[in-house]
């Protein structure tokens, strides 16, 4: 009789995912050795994974990957610090939100990276520049979604606190701050993405010795360059699965009650 | 949200514009910093780059004619590419709990991969030109639509669906009445997010290439040319503001018949 684990092997999402990654990989690696794509223009898939898996070892790489994961923290924790409050400030008073909405919308279709080469002259440390980028494209969907919770907290529970006797600021730290929580976290996690590319671009774009970025342009200089530059992608993507699947962890966690939680 | 706004009304609230364009105009002057040059002098060196032209070309000058139409064109195909490649694997995988499971870790190691850092790659697979600007474009921006095409598939009333059923419509029916109008809220959402990310991408692409708006933009930074530097942002800036006032009106006309709010 078969054991009841592989009575049903399609169904587990841990199977399929993982015969699907390496029917990919397969697939790949075949169109590279039967000569559908050049072997110089893109790497095989097999050569990507072991020049990925060495530079897991590789000191250089880890410091560059340590970098751009500093910048990233410490911007993302400066952007919560301003784009909280912000929100907040916004979502509350409607004379503020009334006033700023036209400079809000038509400062927020400016194209993050578009800032860079500006940001280049103006900021003479790295970091500092990589830190701006990354608040100023950040801020928005932390902004936004805290001033869209703060517009779904229930008044019922406003009224009643305000009935007690409670004041505008008691209202605000009692009710409103813990009612759209599970908002301000969604946008967090969609600014850290945001924030991680916005690192990666900037180290890109405006050179630069340290982070990801820097080592990719550095790699596209040596001979195996594209292979390099490949693994350091798989890398960055890898990072940002795990940063992704962290956040939606503490979400899960901290907000289970909230019905719209991270999907 | 409420539509209806009285005109001057709308106006009104836009006191804020002048007030904040005069203080920056003040600050800057009294600054006199040559990396904040005045919104006057930004204005005005615009005017000279690009818009020098006839009125009969809308004033557009041979510079902005041979670099805005090309950065407009591969912005709009990448996003339609990443527009139909988006619903339909989305909306495939939506419908389909198996082909969900064999492809959600590709598909989220996709949407977590940096796109500016797949430009090397797309460098090296096409070289400089409109294809490597073209899949950078849709590589990047196909996931917000792929994902909320994916969610509006899978939330639909199964009623809907049983009903279909009923009634003898064939697969092919069921996806064009159905499926695809259930989802439309969802994947205009993710059309608009993806609208704004390939206006960046479109810029990052750019840098790497010879024309475009992103080129001038990059061409303006290495001459030094602050007004120049700040006078693309502020294009690009209309552009994207441009980009979603139009996509907000094509999705009110598509989506007449459905009330959601935004």
């Amino acid at each position: 009789m078969i054991p009841r684990l592989f009575s049903r092997p399609f169904d587990s999402a841990l199977f399929c995912g993982f015969l699907g990654v390496a029917g990919l990989l397969l697939l790949a690696e075949a169109a590279g050795r039967l000569g559908l794509v050049s072997t110089v223009q893109f790497p095989l898939a097999s050569t990507v994974l072991v020049t990925a898996a060495g530079l897991a070892a590789d000191q250089e790489f880890l410091v560059d990957v340590g970098a751009t994961f500093a910048a990233w923290a410490l911007g993302l924790s400066l952007t919560v610090a301003f784009a909280v409050p912000a929100g907040l400030l916004l979502g509350s008073v409607p004379a503020v939100e009334r006033a700023l909405r036209p400079v809000i919308e038509f400062l927020r279709p400016i194209p993050s990276v578009a800032l860079i080469p500006l940001a280049a002259f103006v900021f003479t440390e790295r970091l500092d520049m990589k830190i701006a980028m990354i608040m100023y494209a950040s801020t928005w969907p932390i902004l936004i979604n805290t001033m869209y919770g703060l517009r779904e907290v229930d008044p019922l529970a406003k009224e009643t606190l305000r009935a007690f006797g409670f004041g505008r600021t008691a209202v605000l730290l009692r009710v409103s701050l813990p009612s759209t929580a599970p908002f301000i976290a969604t946008g967090v996690r969609v600014a850290a993405t945001i924030a991680l590319i916005l690192a990666i671009s900037t180290e890109l774009l405006a050179g630069g010795s340290d982070g990801i970025g820097a080592f990719i342009i550095l790699a596209g200089s040596s001979p195996d360059g594209l292979t390099l530059t490949v693994a350091a992608t798989v890398w960055a993507g890898l990072l940002g699965i795990a940063t992704n699947g962290a956040f939606v962890r503490v979400e899960r966690r901290l907000f289970h009650w909230h019905p719209g939680t991270a999907t | 949200m409420t539509m209806i706004r009285h005109v001057p009304a709308r106006l009104a609230r836009l006191w804020v514009v002048p007030v904040v364009l005069l203080v920056w105009e003040l600050a800057t002057r009294a600054m006199e910093h040559p990396f904040f040059p005045p919104p006057s002098v930004i204005v005005v060196h615009m005017r000279d780059l690009w818009f020098t032209g006839s009125p009969a070309r809308l004033w557009l000058n041979d510079t902005a004619l041979a670099n805005f139409p090309q950065s407009l064109g591969r912005l709009l195909a990448g996003w339609v590419l990443a527009g139909v490649g988006g619903v339909v694997i989305g909306v495939a995988i939506g419908r389909s709990p198996l082909l969900y499971r064999f492809l959600d870790p590709i598909i989220q190691f996709g949407r977590a991969l940096p796109a500016p850092a797949l430009l090397p790659m797309f460098l090296a697979l096409f070289s400089t030109g409109t294809r490597m600007q073209i899949a950078t474009i849709t590589f990047g921006i196909v996931w917000p639509v792929l994902f909320n095409a994916a969610d509006g598939a899978r939330s639909i009333e199964p009623l809907h669906l049983e009903t279909a059923r009923v009634f003898g419509l064939t697969r092919g029916q069921r996806l064009l009445r159905i499926v695809l109008p259930s989802a439309a809220p969802k994947i205009f959402a993710g059309l608009r997010l993806s609208l704004s990310l390939a206006l960046i991408l479109m810029v990052i692409a750019e840098f790497f290439s010879t024309e475009g708006i992103g080129f001038q933009l990059r061409a303006a930074q290495r001459a030094f040319d602050l007004p120049g530097v700040w006078g693309a942002i502020v294009l690009l800036g209309i552009l994207g503001y441009v980009l979603n006032q139009a996509f907000l009106l094509l999705e009110k006309r598509v989506l007449t018949w459905h009330d959601a709010k935004m």
